[in-house]
Order: C-alpha cells, then structure tokens, then sequence
C-alpha cells in the first residue's frame, strides 16, 4: 500500500531550473527591469545601514551616475517593483538612489584609476553625454587613451542642454562626470566633429559615436513660418536656456507634446516668466508619453494639460503670433483601452504668446559622409548590430540615443558597457561578440534560529512623498533645485519598504516532509503542494491562483514522500523568509542571490573567451 | 516560534468571502507550536473552512482543553468566542454554551491524550448527548508536550523517540464513536487539506455531533522512523475511502461528479453533503459495514481516512431535550429567572 496513486504524476512541468541565472535575476524584478541591471535590493539594505559610500559604489559600478540617476532616470525599475504588484505602490527606488549620493562621503580613492601604463590603443568619443563617458569610465582605467569631442563649451549631452537646472543641478553632474574625466580621459570642448571620413583617417584604434538625438521635431502646419519668431523648437529652446541665451518668454505659453521635454519646457517657461502655461495634448491621458511623477511634478506648479485638442494651424496677425486652432477631438477606445475610431467634434482657438513644439526627437548625422563606408538602413539610421553596437565599419561603434533612436539615460549608460566591451575586444583582435555569461552567486542568510542577516519582517509603510521647495520659492532662479531629497526620517522608513526580493526562497526537496509548515505560514498564499500537472493547471491549484503569467512558476523535483511537487507563485512571495522560518528540515533557505554581470573589465580580468 | 508575526497585507487581489471578509480576518495568533507541526496544518485547515462558509467570526465558539492541540485556538479566529477549560473537559463546557445558545457555531478542538486519557468518559458522553458542535480530535499518538510519552492512541509496536516500544493497545477514536452511535465519523491527516477543509465544512454543517480524528504528526516527539503516526508512515499507508464536499442550498450540485459515484446527504440547512466513494465497496451510510470495515483495515496497517460514516436523521441534544432554540442571553431576566415563588410552585408540582 502506498500514497494514493494520483498523487503521483510523472507527466507535467519538468523542475525549475534555479541554477540558470536568469531564474534568480527575473525575480528581482527591479534589477530585470534595469537596462543596466542595477542590483537594487542590495544598495538599499547599504543604505539602511546608512552605508552610504557603499551604496553609491554599488550602484556605480552598474549606472555610472547615481546622482544623476537618482534625480532624473525613467526609473524602468520602478514600474516593475514587486510591492506595486503586492500592495499599491512601488519602493522609491529613485529617490533612495539620491540618498546615496548625496549623504556619500569622499569616494574619489574608491574609483577605478589612470594606470601608470597605457595600453597604446587609442579611442576617440564623439558626444559628452552618457553613452561616451560611460565608455570612457570603462575603457580608460584598462589603459585605453579616450578623448571625447565635444561642441559645446561644456560635457553633459542632452543631460546639461536638455534636463533644466532645477531637476538636475549643474554640480551634481559636473562631480560625476570630473570622477570619468579625473581618469585621464581627454575632453575636448568647442570641438565638433563635422566629418567621419576625417576622424577615421586621424586613426583611431576605435570611434564611439554618441551623438545622441539632437534635432526636435518640426510641426509644418499653415503660419508656422509667420509665426516663426514665437515658436519655438523644445529641445533647442531649452539648450538655448541652459546657456543663458534665453532669457524670458511671453506670459501665455503652449507647449505642444505631452512628453518629458514637454513637462521640461512648461516648467521652464514657468520660471522664465510666463503665468499661464498650457500643454496641448492630441490624445486622452491614457495615451501621454510623460512620466506619471513629472506631469504631477508638472500639475502641482498649475501648469494645465489639456486633452483631445489636435493643433491645426497657427495664428498670425500683423506678424506676431497670438495663437494656435486646434481640432477637438474624440476617441472611440475599446476594451483594453486602446483607440479605435476617432472624430473632429469641432475647433478651438487658443490665444498664446509663445508655442514650444516638443513632439519628438531626430538623429542628425549629416557630418557621416554617405561615402565613409557606414551602411544607413531604415529611417536612415546607419546600420547597428543590437548586441555588439558595431556598426558596418569595424572600428566605428554607435550607443546611447545615437544607435537607435531617443530612449534615456540609463539605456545609454547600458549601450556605453556594451560598447567598451566590443571595443575591447576589437582591440584584442577578438571576436567582437565574445561575452561572459551572467553568472548567480547564492549564499544562505540564515543567522541562527529565526534570525537573519536581511530585514525579513514586512513593512506596511506607505510610500513616502518627496519633499518640494514652496511653490512661492522656486520660480526665482532657474537653478532651485525643487526636489529637496528624503529626510533621515523618510530614508529610514522607505528602505524598510524594499522586499529584498534578492533574497530567494531556495528549495531543497529531498529534505521536504511534506509538513504544510510553509504553505500555512505563507501570509500570500504563494506556495503548496500538489500533484504535478500541466502549469495552467498548477496555477490555478494555490490558493490565490497564479495568473501572472509574466511571473514564474517555481517547480521543484518530485517531494520523497508522496512524489508530490512544491509549487511557488514567484509573483507575490514577499521574501519575508516564514517558510524558511517554520520549516522542520530546513528544506526552505533564504539566500542572498548575487546576479554577476560582467563590464569590460571582467573580460581582463576574468577568462575571457 | 517565530521572531515576527505574520504580517498583515492588503493584498491587492485578495479573495472575499460572501461578508467582504479575507482569510486572513479569519486567522489569530502566531502559534508557538515547533515548526512543522501538524496542529498547525489543521489549524490553517479550520481558518480556511470557517472563511469558505462565511461563519460571521463572532457567531463561532471554540473550545479546548490542555494539551499542544488545545493552544491551537489561539492561533485561529481571533473575534470569535473561546475558552480554554480544565483537561479533559472541553465536552462539559461545550455542552453547557451549546444548551445555552444554539444559534452559534461550536468547534472544540482537543488532542488524544486530552480525549482519549483524562478526558474520555466527557468525550464518550458528549457524542451519546449528540451535541451540535464539531469535534477536532488532533491526533499524534505522543504527550507532546511532556515530552513524548505514548499516548492511548499510540499503536501497538510504534516506537518512541528513543526506542522503547509500545505494548498497549490504542484507544480508536473512530470505532469508539461509531459504536458510541456518533453521527457524523471522520478521519483525515493534517498532510491533505485537499480532504480536510471540505470535512471541516461539512462537520461544520452537519447536525449534531461530528468526530473528525485527524492524524497530526509530533514533529519533535513522534516523527521518526519506527512511528507509526509520523509523516512518512502517514503517508505511505493513507487511504482516502471516502471524500466529502459541503454543498450550501444556494449552489446547485455540480454535475462533474460521475453518476452512481456521488450521494447527496441533505442536511438540516437545506444545503447538502455530497459523497464520493473512492472505494467502490465502502458505505459511510451503513454504521455496521463502516465499523468492519474499518477495524479489518486498521488492523492491516492501513489508514483509511475520509468521512467514514455520515447519519443526519437523528436528533441533537437541543431536540432530544427540548431545548429552546432562543439563546438563553436574549431572555428578560424576570423570564429566565421567574423568582422563588415560581421555583416553589415548580417542585410542588413533582410532589
């Protein structure tokens, strides 16, 4: 006699196979969702520790800039954040990131250095902005010789032209860009680059472009040439900001775009003098393009955004612009939102001073002569490999918004460690695919009974809200930064927010009784055991279903006992380590996953193939 | 014991019974049993069924006596009713609040040494009585909490933790009760809620008294090899015979069941519980056939477990005696208690 028999199913989902490094790093889902995979949990618990040097050293070591980063990224990480899935909202990544940087002590004997010998393989860099230093914070400590080009009189990129001073102050990246050029990088302002042909005969052993998407997107609609002298192009508007060669703008402004250089160029007009500033939105709010914080940041300075309003031409008379018509509209959505039929319901003339078009970004590369040997494909973008950011001529490598359109910052600090990688490799006379594997590194957390060395016990804290300058306060200057960063108090409670979803629930099924200790203990309901089955079916066994399927399903080897399976729904575990906690046998571990992915100089140092 | 409690998330999809509650409204205490103790299994199994039916948590009543399972109704239902009696007397006190209120739902929950050794004679008396409450009988074959002497329930043979064997015979909850004329008989193991929360329900449900005798393993005192109430032997030697589901009146019977498989058993609450005989040749309707049955396979080694027998047509306590069926507390005072001159006038007549 034994178990009954349909417990035991041989068929079904074969066991998870934890030891794939991707299985581990997809359930930190913020480091997942990080183009350069920024090992989030981990600089936070530092953090709490008040480690803030740590911290910052962490997180360098993906994003390059923290301080930069901790002010204005997309914050991809944040969206994906397993308390938003679990509760309401997500952990304050962004602004934990700002803590960090700015409590830092003196970190400048921490970073990577000039070596006394060069390695005789010169690179050149075209563009001051993420992507080219990022490739020069790579490339230089390992003794390549970087100089950036640059035409302005000072680096940064769209990060200094483009992000006003009062998001992101001009010390903040100033520091974090001296820490790249302190290794010897050569940076050569008020030096363009107006031909390839003519830099690839300068023989580099290697050219990065990282030109960025510096061309706004024109709006060619009846009075735009009239109207010229008030309309105004967001992106070079606000280049033209930063170098204090704009000084003020009319009282009513509309911003066209409902982007994040939108919601820059109506604050910004804001500050330089307009009172009633509205931005013009073609689609429902649904559609915007803006990130949810800045259009709040955008609201809570009056700024008014308004929907369904399709700009049809603008006014002129007697020469000077006093406003724009724009069709109304109305949207036929289906179910899930998305649009399916739309109708002019009429027409509306808004009177303005100013118009600020901020409905897009261009590549501009008329300084590649089509004749320098680089491939131009679809939109007329040179050609790129996706993996190896090489371009159709061997030596010339493209990252950041330069190879494949507008994306953000932390994207191209990501395309920047691609690219040093292949660079290297070029150099090296390899192949310029070669990689390292990402490799996961796990070690047990377990201190003693029901102790251990990660803050397990879950915090019900709501989000805390980002402290602002007075509204009466930051229109002064352009510079008042309007964020004034957490307070110890609001750092303290935030970092307790984190689940510490990189400590995994690491399951060892020989050693399972199959007691149920685990599965009564589980405040979401997230495991059980049950014969194995299909994994539709085994989703719809626990307790609350697993209908995320974006999210795993843990699957463990077949339990001694009974031939039975744990199951694990890996979308709403909390990691607050009770299974492990109250199980008999130790079956259940919480461990520390290090998800090792490797930069350039791994590839030097480790065994690169 | 943990070092936290389980916290309190509002878990953005969470599931709602038909009152708005979660399960979690439906759960207590951290319990303090060693990890990996059925108790807690069971306990985790009497939560759920209480949310599943919707028992609003302060028309509930538990009660225990001494004893590891005894703690455990602190660790479930935290607003409803409860108390913790002497040993052994669950049953007595039981009985009482059920004569004195039969509008609410009474689980007792009590372990084999607490109903099988001091408190056997209140165990035998209350399923005679058929008092309408149901009875949670966690059993594990060890005085857990003294440290694993053998209790009444151990088998012959079952080994202690340090190897002495046992030579007594076990006291069965099951044929006790059956021959004690229960109305409601059922055995599980902590290790399959599969089974266990559908008979928690139906327990619940059912009219009278009903018996669920569920194997719950000692982790620290009775889980080696040699016992025969530890995981592995539970396990290897489980039988479901027969499987039960609570169906309410308001839900009709679903039709997956195979025909001749499942017997509908109406109950008093219009609602019923359906039947499914996983052994072709067992009948939980037929008290002689259950008894034989279940004593020839016993003595096999086998644990046949399920709802081994079900009968609703006999009367509960409140009927046999006539008892009010208005809780005694909603009586003006004057009512319940006329004064010495009707209590005169009352023994006058048995003059």
């Amino acid at each position: 006699m034994n178990a009954p028999d349909g417990w035991k199913h041989k068929e079904g989902v074969p066991p998870t196979n934890t030891a794939d490094p991707d299985y581990f790093h997809k359930v930190v889902d913020c480091q997942w969702a990080c183009p350069a995979h920024t090992p989030v949990p981990a600089y936070i618990r530092l953090i709490a520790q008040g480690r803030f040097s740590d911290a910052y050293i962490l997180n360098r070591e993906s994003n390059v800039f923290p301080g930069i980063l901790g002010r204005v990224c997309d914050r991809p990480c944040e969206p994906a954040c397993r308390r938003d899935r679990v509760e309401d909202e997500p952990v304050a990544i962004c602004r934990l990131k700002r803590v960090a940087a700015d409590h830092k002590d003196d970190i400048t004997d921490r970073l990577p250095k000039k070596p006394d010998k060069m390695n005789g393989k010169r690179i050149a860099l075209i563009g001051a902005g993420p992507a080219s230093f990022t490739v020069a914070n790579d490339l230089a400590p390992l003794g390549y010789e970087c100089t950036i080009f640059e035409r302005f009189d000072v680096p940064g990129g769209l990060m200094r032209t483009n992000i006003p001073a009062f998001r992101l102050p001009e010390k903040v990246l100033a520091e974090e860009l001296g820490y790249i050029l302190d290794m010897g990088v050569d940076l050569r302002l008020n030096t363009p680059v107006s031909s390839m042909k003519a830099l690839l005969a300068e023989g580099y052993d290697a050219i990065f472009v990282g030109t960025g998407a510096p061309k706004g997107k024109e709006l060619n609609l009846p009075g735009r040439k009239e109207g010229g002298a008030n309309i105004h192009i967001g992106i070079d508007w606000l280049e033209s900001v930063a170098f204090e060669h704009t000084k003020s703008i009319g009282k009513k402004v509309l911003i066209i775009g409902v982007g994040n250089t939108a919601m820059d160029c109506c604050r910004t007009s804001l500050r330089l003098g307009a009172r009633d500033v509205k931005v013009m939105a073609r689609k429902p709010r649904s559609f915007f393009k803006a990130s949810p914080w800045e259009l709040e940041d955008a609201e809570a300075e009056n700024v008014e955004i308004i929907v369904n309003h399709s700009p049809k031409s603008f006014v002129v008379e007697k020469g000077t612009l006093v406003g724009m018509v724009f069709d109304k509209m109305e949207y036929q959505l289906d179910e899930k939102g998305a649009i399916i039929g739309q109708s002019i319901i009429g027409e509306e003339m808004i009177p303005c001073d100013d118009v600020i078009l901020a409905i897009g970004q261009e590549n501009a590369f008329e300084w590649i002569e089509r004749d320098a040997g680089l491939e131009f494909g679809k939109w007329d973008m040179p050609v790129v490999d996706e993996m190896t950011f090489q371009s159709t001529v061997p030596n010339v490598f493209f990252g950041g918004d330069a190879a494949f359109g507008p994306k953000n910052i932390i994207w191209a600090v990501e395309h920047g460690h691609q690219a040093a990688i292949s660079i290297h490799q070029f150099c090296k006379e390899r192949m310029v695919t070669g990689r390292l594997s990402n490799e996961v590194r796990l070690s047990s957390t377990k201190m003693g009974m029901f102790e251990w060395r990660y803050s397990n016990s879950f915090d019900g804290a709501e989000r805390r809200v980002m402290p602002h300058v007075e509204l009466a306060k930051r229109f002064k200057d352009l510079d008042v930064e309007v964020e004034l960063g957490f307070t110890p108090e609001q750092t303290a409670t935030e970092v307790q927010r984190c689940l510490n979803c990189d400590v995994q629930t690491v399951f060892d099924a020989p050693l399972c009784t199959e007691c149920d200790a685990c599965i009564d203990i589980c405040p979401v309901d997230c495991l059980t055991i049950t014969p194995n089955a299909d994994e539709p079916t085994l989703r719809q066994r626990l307790e609350t279903p697993a209908v995320n399927t974006e999210q795993a399903l843990f699957v463990s080897e077949a339990l001694p006992l009974t031939e039975r399976v744990m199951i694990k729904d890996e979308n709403i575990c909390l990691h607050c380590g009770l299974c492990a906690e109250r199980c008999p046998t130790a079956a259940w571990d919480m461990q520390e996953s290090e998800i090792i992915i490797h930069h350039v100089e791994d590839m030097v140092t480790g065994a690169a193939k | 014991m943990t070092s936290f409690a389980k916290p309190h998330i509002n878990l953005k999809h969470a599931k709602r019974n038909a009152l708005g509650l979660t399960r979690h409204d439906y759960e207590g205490a951290m319990s303090t049993l060693c990890a990996g103790c059925g108790h807690d299994s069971v306990t985790a199994c009497m939560a759920k069924a209480f949310f599943e039916l919707s028992i609003e948590p302060h028309r509930a009543v538990k009660i225990s006596g001494i004893g590891c399972s005894s703690k455990t109704t602190a660790y479930f239902l935290s607003e409803s009713h409860g108390n913790n009696t002497v040993h052994g007397r669950m049953p007595s006190v039981a009985t009482g609040a059920a004569a004195a209120n039969a509008g609410l739902t009474y689980i007792g929950v009590s372990g084999d040494g607490d109903s099988l050794s001091i408190g056997m004679g209140q165990f035998a008396h209350a399923i005679r009585r058929n008092v309408n409450m149901l009875y949670m009988l966690e059993n594990n074959g060890v005085y857990g909490l003294t440290k694993g002497q053998f209790s009444a329930s151990a088998d012959i043979g079952s080994k202690s933790k340090k190897g002495e064997v046992n030579l007594s015979p076990p006291i069965d909850p099951v044929t006790l009760a059956l021959s004690l004329g229960a109305t409601f008989v059922a055995r599980a193991f902590s290790g399959d809620r599969e089974q266990l929360v559908p008979l928690i329900k139906a327990g619940l449900k059912h009219n009278g008294f009903g018996l669920i005798d569920v194997i719950s393993p000692c982790v620290s005192f009775n889980d080696h090899v040699g016992s025969t109430k530890s995981y592995a032997h539970t396990y290897k030697y489980y039988h479901p015979a027969v499987h039960a589901d609570y169906v309410p009146m308001s839900e009709e019977i679903k039709t997956s069941y195979a025909a001749g498989e499942a017997v509908p058993v109406e109950l008093h609450d219009g609602g019923s519980i359906v039947l499914r005989k996983l052994d072709e040749d067992y009948d939980p309707r037929d008290r002689g056939a259950a008894y034989a049955q279940i004593a020839e396979r016993d003595a096999k080694g086998e644990i046949v477990t399920g709802l081994l027998y079900i009968d609703e047509s006999r009367e509960d306590m409140a009927a046999m005696n006539k008892l009010t069926s208005r809780p005694l507390n909603t009586f003006p005072y004057d009512e319940l208690c006329p004064g010495s001159d009707a209590l005169t006038a009352l023994q006058k007549g048995f003059r």
